[in-house]
């Protein structure tokens, strides 16, 4: 674990009396100390494109009372910067009075190792394994013109410590392994993109050259669209396939279901709790324990230890996900998931790893019971309105349906929809969930987390799909 | 206080030595400081407080035509010490690339000269609450308004750029910014729309009152939106997301996406691939200028760039390694753009929305549809159905798609250019993409 106060010129016990008489006359904060060790390494154009090394350290300092968030962050975790930090907190929160909350749950449960996956492989073992996939892949189709392909790894190491002294700590790898290229035949260039990841070594996504099928699959998808036509343009029927199609449900309801857009009423889905949001058989939970998965967490940026929490049960509106402030303004619990990008940002309810269970139809079924329509299999990203309830993803492989069999591929379009009711959309809801790869990173209000997303196959009544065909 | 010149000259310098001392035949440094604070409001009361303060250092090391960097937020020497060796070791380990390089000296800026981008009034977190105060009493005055959060943001910056061919030059910047998001509310909808203002200098603001009601218009006239069929139709689009088509434009004609191969726009040098009438500029020395600056982030001077004149592509966006590659000389554009706009097109605004019977006026897009490999585009919009010069009623849930290729060859520009961001455009009218709606 991580000493912060080591290197520095204040001591923990000095550190901890400034955060408990900062926070005396509040409901609740922390002082948030992280340090983050992360690498970048880049192959582009067949080269080694760059080599970078990211060490970053810092805190923050949060106290809140009411409804009001004061926040300082810097980067010298020293005697002046904290003092200056808490004199800043307090001058915000002059004229309200708080009774600070100790009460915070504790589990003895991890899903990641202590490791630092940055030190488990050496650089010259990596550079090797990107000069292997550049190889080949330009070995293994003549129109390829791009290769691109990085690692990303990264240790975080966190410590919140509490008012009187309490302290909770988590360490958290991440590895991201991506491959990206660009094929060009008759003048036409397609791209494809697909990639591996999570909280755990880079061995155990590069063992047995399983390096190869992520290769594999992005120039699978490449070569797809190099075929593809113009998409069509209009309302039609719509198959999802299974696994990061899930970011469907991450932009059509995951984000409508954070606490802080509940509690100020401006999410669509604000006074639909208890009421049927989506079709009978769809349920969908967001969960922060799966064993290393990118979205998971052991505890969350408050140091509450995350959990399962089921958003919508069989078509009912169930649970918010809330941190610590939204949970209190709104009566109820933090479900584990408070969250910031680093220590720069402050805490948001976010999503961890979002994901719709299973029914009971097949996907053949669902491709049949189509007479026009669509059948998207890999996305770009998504976004959402979260007033209006508006929300888009960009198909990155998609086909389409005639009279219930699966035709000529189509270009990228981008979908688009409304929350509230696309779920109510749902007719049938597959027996085939599968998890996300590992790749997502969800941004809110400027911050970027790692998150992961799940789902079988559904069949959704009707989509607006943004091709240029009329 | 955001740190002084000095301070971030002494930590290039040690780390420029240590470089050199451990085996690096070539290097360069950023270190800068930002100091932001920011006030938020939500529903006219206070809701958030947030004071930040950045230091940052990022280190290029070079072993003849190797390369690799090392970034870190810990300024301390024992800290720096330990990075800069780990960066020489594994520069060592990086294999070769013949294009690496620190720029030709005689490209590096050789003056700076004062573009007036600091403004030395500080705004206490008082007058940052009077401000907000004024803007959200203006913002909340329909009763159709039922949410509003705004913020006020002063920021100060400094930083120095230092490499072993002897450039060492940094400047403080400042800037200024107020934004309102609102939502309002009706029997069948609720909307959302924002608004900012940002400025080098805090009397240049907008005024409070002004930008309160702006954003709470703009939010309300998008209540009890329809949504519309699926046809071609003449889309117009605001100045806030025309910006976004000249900025994708941008990222076509980096150097890297050209030495790549991966843009649309590759070998359109000295094409007609705009309208007739269509000029782009890239001017970095405008005064207060939200983009301006005198070199780029490897210290190539920056000069204006005619990027596009009467439709004909001049100009890529060069950096060094780039331009080695494509064997042309960097002009200043690590980094991208500095003040990038289309000049002013020939036609008033009004007359824009009377060209044609029927249009989409286009007031935000969502999603990220841009393909510069491919030059396709489609986004989520929404906006307003346009008839007769007439506002007729707004619209969402839709699709706009269509080829870059294509659009930039269909589009009119009116006359109504302001330097608001650091990107700009007139309002914008592209003739032949498609609509997806029912």
């Amino acid at each position: 674990m991580n000493n912060f106060f080591e290197k520095s010129d204040i001591s923990r016990s000095e550190a901890e009396n400034i955060v408990s008489d900062t926070l005396s006359k509040c409901d609740d904060g922390e002082l948030y100390l992280e340090n983050t060790k992360s690498e970048t390494l880049l192959l582009d154009d067949n080269k080694i494109k760059n080599s970078s090394y990211n060490s970053d350290l810092g805190f923050g300092f949060r106290a809140i009372s009411d409804e009001i968030v004061a926040y300082s962050h810097s980067n010298e975790i020293s005697k002046n910067s904290l003092r200056q930090s808490s004199e800043n907190l307090k001058s915000t929160l002059k004229s309200v009075k708080g009774t600070y909350n100790h009460e915070i749950p504790k589990s003895n449960k991890k899903y990641y190792d202590n490791i630092n996956p940055i030190e488990q492989k050496s650089l010259n073992e990596k550079i090797k394994i990107l000069n292997e996939v550049n190889n080949y892949l330009r070995s293994k189709d003549n129109n390829i013109k791009q290769v691109t392909a990085n690692f990303l790894g990264e240790q975080k190491s966190v410590e919140i410590i509490r008012s009187g002294g309490e302290s909770l700590t988590d360490v958290r790898p991440l590895i991201r392994f991506n491959v990206s290229v660009m094929l060009e035949k008759n003048g036409r260039k397609e791209s494809g993109v697909y990639g591996v990841g999570g909280r755990q070594s880079y061995d155990f996504y590069l063992k047995d050259e399983n390096w190869k099928s992520v290769c594999d699959e992005a120039l699978r998808i490449a070569s797809v669209n190099l075929e593809s036509k113009p998409a069509p343009a209009g309302e039609m029927k719509v198959v999802l396939g299974p696994g990061w199609p899930a970011i469907l449900i991450h932009e059509a309801v995951g984000h409508g279901l954070e606490g802080d857009f509940n509690r100020k009423k401006t999410s669509a889905f604000h006074n639909l709790m208890g009421q049927k949001v989506a079709s009978e058989g769809v349920t969908i939970v967001d969960d922060g324990t799966i064993d290393n998965r990118r979205g998971s967490l052991t505890i969350d940026d408050e140091g509450t230890p995350t959990e399962k929490t089921v958003l919508i049960e069989n078509g009912i509106l169930k649970n918010f996900m809330q941190d610590r402030l939204n949970a209190r303004l709104m009566k109820t619990r933090s479900t584990g998931s408070g969250r910031r990008e680093n220590y720069r940002h402050i805490v948001l309810p976010r999503m961890r790893n979002t994901m719709m269970l299973s029914g009971n139809q097949t996907q053949d079924e669902m491709i049949k019971a189509v007479d026009k329509g669509i059948f998207a299999v890999s996305f770009g990203g998504g976004q959402v309105d979260i007033t209006s309830g508006k929300f888009v993803f960009n198909c990155t492989e998609a086909y389409e349906i005639v009279n219930g069999k699966i035709g000529s591929p189509i270009k990228g379009a981008t979908l688009i929809g409304d929350g509230p009711s696309s779920l109510k959309e749902v007719s049938m809801v597959g027996n085939d969930m599968m998890m996300d790869p590992g790749i997502g990173t969800c941004g809110k209000a400027g911050q970027g987390v790692p998150v992961g997303v799940a789902q079988p196959s559904i069949l959704i009544n009707k989509m607006t799909v943004g091709g240029t065909k009329l | 206080m955001v740190k002084d010149q000095e301070f971030l000259e002494k930590k290039a310098s040690y780390c420029l030595g240590l470089a050199k001392k451990l085996g690096a035949t070539g290097s360069s440094v950023i270190v800068n400081n930002s100091v932001s604070e920011t006030v938020n409001f939500r529903n006219k009361k206070l809701d958030e407080s947030n004071r930040s303060d950045d230091l940052g250092i990022s280190i290029t090391t070079y072993i003849g035509k190797k390369k690799s960097s090392i970034s870190s937020s810990n300024l301390l020497d024992d800290n720096l010490n330990i990075l800069i060796e780990k960066c020489v070791e594994t520069t060592k380990n990086t294999p070769e690339d013949e294009f690496n390089s620190l720029p030709d000296k005689d490209l590096l800026a050789k003056e700076v000269k004062d573009l007036n981008l600091y403004d030395d009034t500080h705004i206490e977190n008082e007058q940052k609450i009077d401000y907000l105060k004024k803007l959200e009493f203006a913002a909340s005055i329909d009763k159709k308004i039922v949410n509003t959060e705004s913020s006020f943001t002063q920021n100060k910056s400094n930083f120095i750029l230092a490499n072993t061919e002897g450039f060492c030059a940094g400047y403080k910047t400042s800037s200024f910014t107020a934004s309102s998001v609102t939502v309002a509310k009706d029997e069948k909808s609720m909307e959302r729309d924002y608004d900012y203002s940002s400025k080098c200098f805090f009397k240049d603001l907008d005024d409070a009152g002004e930008l309160g009601k702006k954003v709470a218009d703009q939010t309300i006239r998008k209540l009890s939106p329809k949504k519309i069929g699926s046809e071609k139709i003449a889309i117009i689009f605001d100045k806030r997301i025309a910006k976004g088509i000249l900025s994708t434009f941008a990222s076509a004609i980096s150097s890297s996406a050209i030495s790549r191969g991966t843009s649309f726009l590759k070998d359109k040098v000295n094409q007609k691939i705009f309208s007739d009438s269509i000029n782009i500029l890239d001017k970095p020395d405008i005064l207060k200028g939200l983009g301006s600056r005198n070199f780029d982030k490897e210290g190539v001077k920056t000069d204006t760039l005619k990027l596009v004149e009467q439709g004909v592509l001049k100009h890529y966006l060069i950096d060094t390694y780039n331009g080695k590659k494509l064997n042309l000389k960097s002009n200043g554009r690590f980094g991208g753009t500095s003040n990038l706009y289309f000049e002013n097109g020939n036609i008033s605004f009004k007359d824009l929305l009377n060209s044609k019977s029927k249009s989409l006026y286009i007031t935000e897009t969502i999603g990220h549809g841009s393909n510069i490999v491919t030059g396709d585009y489609s986004v989520g919009a929404t906006g307003f159905l346009v008839e007769n010069g007439e506002f007729k009623y707004p619209i969402n849930e839709i699709t706009i798609a269509g080829n870059f290729k294509d659009m930039f060859q269909h589009i009119t520009l009116a006359n109504d250019l302001e330097f608001k961001y650091a990107t700009n455009s007139p309002t914008m009218m592209i003739e032949g993409m498609v609509v997806a709606g029912k």
